[in-house]
């Protein structure tokens, strides 16, 4: 399996990877991505704008872990992770999830997988300025119970 | 020498990105929230006391109950928000 794991500033091309997904063996018959942006509505209207922080290191290392997690599940010849930190402002593009497989199903179900826990596992903190002043933003209920129903039976 | 380490609303909070406690012997995580409210406020117990305050030791998820040994890195932290 081939793992790509990128967290930067700049942005990224989702084309770009999906194609870079596409070739990494002719085994390829599935490439499968979810782009994430920025809403500029979230819990509050009127966010004019976001700031990522993360913990080095240890962001790169759960991401990993949820990767082989996905691929012990779903038959995955290629996995790329990438998310943004610093300042973003809404539509920027924040994060990317990309998995290749040999069919479509683990490709898709991989995906889903990597991203539903990358929102409960790693470690990435989002604040939100809006009108009122800063916030940070606390986790979703419903993004963890996302996360959960992958405990508690096959999909 | 345990290197402790706060991210995002934490680290506001307590006004430092983190520091380094020396401790007679090793401790738990609980014990090691215990003493950093003795010796650098209450506050430190207030915020990293918290019931959704999430620790990782050597950058691995861990349990309060976890043993910190000399030269660990601690890291406190809220529930992760990305994605």
């Amino acid at each position: 399996m081939s793992v790509t794991i990128r967290v930067q500033t700049d942005v990224f091309d989702p084309g770009v990877e999906i194609q870079l997904l596409g070739t990494v063996s002719q085994q390829v018959g599935a490439v499968t991505s979810f782009t994430g942006l920025v809403r500029d509505i979230n819990e509050q209207a009127g966010v004019s704008g976001l700031y990522l922080e993360h913990y080095p290191g240890m962001t790169e290392k759960q991401i990993a872990l949820i990767i082989d997690e996905a691929a012990e599940r779903w038959q995955v010849l290629a996995a790329t992770v990438i998310h943004r930190v610093g300042a973003l402002v809404p539509a920027d593009p924040i994060v990317f999830v990309g998995v290749s497989s040999q069919h479509r199903g683990d490709a898709f179900h991989a995906c889903e997988y990597i991203i539903d826990f990358l929102k409960t596992r790693a470690t990435f903190w989002k604040k939100e300025q809006t009108q009122t002043g800063d916030r940070w933003l606390t986790t979703r209920d419903s993004d963890v119970a996302t996360a959960n129903d992958w405990e508690s039976g096959p999909r | 020498m345990i290197n402790v380490i706060l991210f995002a609303s934490i680290r506001e909070a307590l006004g430092t990105q983190g520091l380094q406690v020396t401790v007679a012997e090793s401790l738990s995580v609980a014990a090691l929230v215990s003493h950093l409210g003795q010796t650098q406020g209450e506050l430190w117990h207030e915020e990293l006391g918290r019931e959704n305050v999430l620790v990782a030791v050597n950058q691995a998820m861990v349990s309060f109950d976890h043993v910190v040994l000399a030269d660990d890195e601690v890291a406190f932290f809220p529930p992760v928000t990305g994605g």
